[in-house]
């Protein structure tokens, strides 16, 4: 239902145009495209129903978000609805999760801001500090890459309240307005499409209730939604994968060298044939962390390194066969395809690439026994 | 003759000259990946040119270096691991050659010392938008017309064209004989009425390739090189012409050089990522590939020496050359993790006040991976390539 809606709505609006439109916008996004996506209740479908949505599963992440792929949408649904959302969704007190109405209908926008300029993709490095004094908490350090972080009202931050840098305990969580003093950012576009930015803290101070969930707990949380985030982008990227095999598939129909079409050379065939395959396999793949994702937490993890793992090889391999078969077509900025091949190279730096999770995947599956 | 050259000696020739004479601004820029002025080119052909080793694959006798394959092979190798920016090929690689071998005199006199001094800055005609590797197929038309030729057609992916004041192009000059028996070789002044120029932006953002579009442009039948429909056999003999460095080593090693730095200050765990087990493993089949590719380049070097003309040995190099730059673009992206992601088109000018965001060496790889997928496109794709090794090798 959801799925046809959406398809339906993104390929009636979506074209290389509008995004060219979002990209050239403020931060990067039309805010006309977003009020239309939250009324379509796209954002209410990655909720969870006791906090106002209406599923939040791994079947309605996998589905919204391979349809945000195929039409190449660069506005931040992940950062929203998945993210910071999702983890006050998660940890919020009523209070707190008050803004959720807000961000489902379109009018509050959030990010998440985990990453540190020396964490790269491990989870629990975090050395931003929260530190109590008197009334309230004051958090300083530095956050790399915050997608959305610009636009964002309210962020989500992460800070070290206990702890070794890269312990999975005494990290929490707090929600920060975007105008709170020391808080500064830098903002700048993304090679595939988007913006982010670099957040200092400088002695931000907030009061005791914006700590999101329990001090110092926050880590599980975190790992959770980052498998949902991994669950998001793995089912964007096969979206993505999908729209760059048809505009190869509809070149190789149609380009003709030496007086005949050339798809009809036998080894363009059988690469193509090879790019199907393993599209096929990426598509089980984001099956099998869509059902992981309501599983126990071993379960959980080591699928969302193996989708992770699987997406950046196939998603590499897509991009890069694809612009080759197109010839000096596929190398230029304006086809369709462009945006499409960016982005499937460029989802392998979220959330742990092909070998971060290669090898979380082999200490998981060994801690299993 | 070659062998009584000392390369040790002239290597270290290289080394000195390179070190006193290369712009110590120029170099920080390629090697920070910076945008390169058309101005920055034509700075270092200058050096270069003063020394008289400008064309490094020119007989002597028209103001070349006259150097062996394995001197080009070397100095090529101290280039790259100097950062000293490519010699632009269009005039010097391409055409000089050309008219060299098929010119005529009054061409010669007129044109090669031109070349040398960056009076010209040539650009490559061949490709349109319905001939790429079946370049025979091209459609852009010469008709003889008193003692000028009227062309009208369009070029296309034709590379700096927008620093250029000439280009050498393919024209079909008879259309009733087969494809490749009705083409000829023509030099068109780029200001002659009738040519326009647009530029193609590319996956990294950069306008480096353009169309150009000939609409009645006059050219004047002393700029035709060679005989009427001769152009495909010139075009050719530029293909196959002593194609000793199309493998790129010396990139392919001085990427590697900074794939590998890259990765001794990036953290991965706690650890520099170069001592990470999978990283490092994916340096080192890199690095033994490359090994034995430098070797595969010497031993084509080593025919040419001994009087064989290489032929399809240019494509195996050409295919394993670079494909493995491509696979260090791909190293050198994943080595910067998440830094890879933000994109500041002005960090990447001289001079730009625009701060990179990351690490200053973050700044340009993305970039430079999606730019590189080129690599594999031009020059004759490596498809192309392996049609030919299976054909005039295996003769299947
Ligand atoms: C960055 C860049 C710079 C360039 N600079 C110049 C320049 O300065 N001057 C110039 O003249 N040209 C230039 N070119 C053009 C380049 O030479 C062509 O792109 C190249 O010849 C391929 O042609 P095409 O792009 O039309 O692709 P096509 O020929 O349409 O090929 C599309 C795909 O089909 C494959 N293919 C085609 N025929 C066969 C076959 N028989 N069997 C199997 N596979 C096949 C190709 O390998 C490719 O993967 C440049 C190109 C690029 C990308």
């Amino acid at each position: 239902m959801l799925r046809d809606t959406l398809r339906r709505f993104l390929s009636d609006v979506y074209s290389d145009e509008q995004r060219n439109v979002s990209l050239a916008t403020e931060h990067g996004m039309s805010r006309e495209i977003w009020l239309q996506l939250a009324e379509l209740g796209v954002v209410h479908a990655l909720f969870a129903e006791h906090v106002g949505g209406l599923g939040g599963h791994g079947y309605d992440i996998a589905t919204v978000f391979e349809e945000i792929g195929r039409a190449g949408v660069v506005e931040p649904l992940l950062e929203n609805a998945i993210l910071a959302g999702g983890l006050i969704a998660d940890l919020g007190t009523d209070d707190q999760r008050a803004v959720l109405d807000a961000v489902m209908s379109g009018g509050h926008q959030l990010a998440f801001a985990h990453g540190e300029p020396h964490s790269r993709y491990e989870m629990s490095r975090v050395s931003t500090a929260a530190k109590a004094v008197g009334q309230g908490i004051v958090l300083n350090g530095r956050k790399a890459v915050v997608s959305n972080g610009e636009a964002a009202q309210t962020l989500v931050v992460s800070a070290r309240t206990a702890g070794e840098d890269d312990a999975e305990d005494g990290i929490s969580l707090f929600l920060i307005p975007a105008d709170a003093p020391g808080l500064s950012t830098r903002e700048y576009p993304k090679i595939d499409g988007g913006f982010a930015c670099e957040i200092d803290l400088h002695d931000v101070k907030v009061p005791d209730d914006a700590l999101l969930g329990r001090s110092g707990d926050a880590f599980p949380a975190i790992e959770a939604r980052m498998s949902m985030a991994i669950a998001a982008v793995s089912a964007e990227a096969l979206g993505a994968m999908e729209t760059a095999r048809q505009l190869t598939v509809d070149y190789l129909r149609t380009r003709t060298q030496f007086g005949r079409p050339i798809g009809k050379f036998q080894v363009l065939q059988h690469r193509m044939a090879d790019m199907l395959i393993e599209i096929e396999q990426a598509r089980s793949a984001v099956l099998n962390l869509a059902a992981a994702l309501d599983k126990p937490r071993d379960v959980r993890e080591r699928n969302a390194s193996a989708t992770k793992n699987l997406i950046g090889r196939v998603g590499r391999l897509v991009a890069e066969e694809c612009i080759q078969m197109h010839g000096g077509i596929g190398m230029t900025q304006e086809y369709s395809l462009a945006h499409f091949a960016r982005r499937l190279v460029m989802v392998d730096h979220e959330f742990g690439d092909t070998d971060h999770h290669l090898e979380r995947f082999i200490a998981l599956s060994q801690a299993r026994g | 003759m070659s062998a009584q050259i000392d390369l040790g000696e002239f290597r270290k020739e290289v080394r000195e000259f390179l070190r006193e004479k290369l712009p110590v601004r120029i170099s920080n820029k390629v090697r920070s990946g910076l945008r390169m002025s058309k101005a920055d080119y034509e700075e270092w052909h200058a050096i270069l040119n003063e020394k008289g080793w400008l064309a490094v694959n020119w007989p002597i006798e028209f103001g070349g270096t006259g150097w062996t394959a394995h001197q080009r092979f070397i100095f090529e190798d101290e280039m790259c691991a100097a950062h000293a920016p490519r010699i632009v090929p269009f005039g010097l690689m391409m055409l000089g050659p050309v008219l060299q071998k098929f010119g005529s005199q009054a061409q010669r006199d007129r044109f090669l010392p031109r070349i040398l001094n960056g009076d010209d800055w040539w650009c490559q005609g061949y490709s349109e938008p319905g001939a790429g590797s079946d370049l025979a197929s091209l459609k852009t038309r010469a008709v003889r017309d008193g003692d000028h030729y009227v062309v009208n057609g369009q070029k296309t992916w034709t590379t700096l064209g927008q620093h250029a004041n000439w280009i050498f192009c393919l024209v079909r000059t008879d259309t009733e004989v087969k494809p490749q028996a009705g083409i000829s070789f023509m030099l068109i002044d780029m200001a002659s009425p009738g040519v326009e120029i647009r530029p193609i932006r590319l996956l990294d953002g950069e306008a480096e390739v353009n169309e150009v579009f000939f609409d009645d442009v006059r050219v004047p039948v002393e700029n035709l090189v060679g005989e009427e429909n001769q152009g495909w056999t010139y075009a050719k003999y530029l293909l196959t012409h002593e194609r000793t460095n199309i493998a790129g080593t010396g990139f392919a090693k001085a990427g590697l050089d900074a794939v590998k730095r890259i990765a001794g200050q990036e953290m991965a765990g706690g650890k520099p990522l170069a001592a990470n087990p999978l990283f490092a493993a994916r340096l080192a089949q890199v690095e033994i590939d490359l090994m034995a590719m430098e070797t595969t380049n010497l031993r084509v070097i080593a025919q040419v020496a001994a009087g064989q003309a290489p032929g399809v040995e240019s494509s195996m190099l050409k295919i394993k050359g670079t494909e493995l730059r491509q696979q260090i673009n791909d190293l050198t992206r994943r080595a910067v993790g998440p830094y890879a992601i933000p994109f500041v088109s002005e960090a990447l000018d001289e001079g730009s006040n625009a701060q990179a965001i990351g690490p200053d060496y973050a700044a340009p790889v993305a970039a430079q991976y999606f730019n590189n997928r080129k690599l594999t496109i031009y020059g004759g794709s490596n498809e192309v390539q392996r049609t030919i090794i299976a054909k005039q090798v295996l003769d299947l």
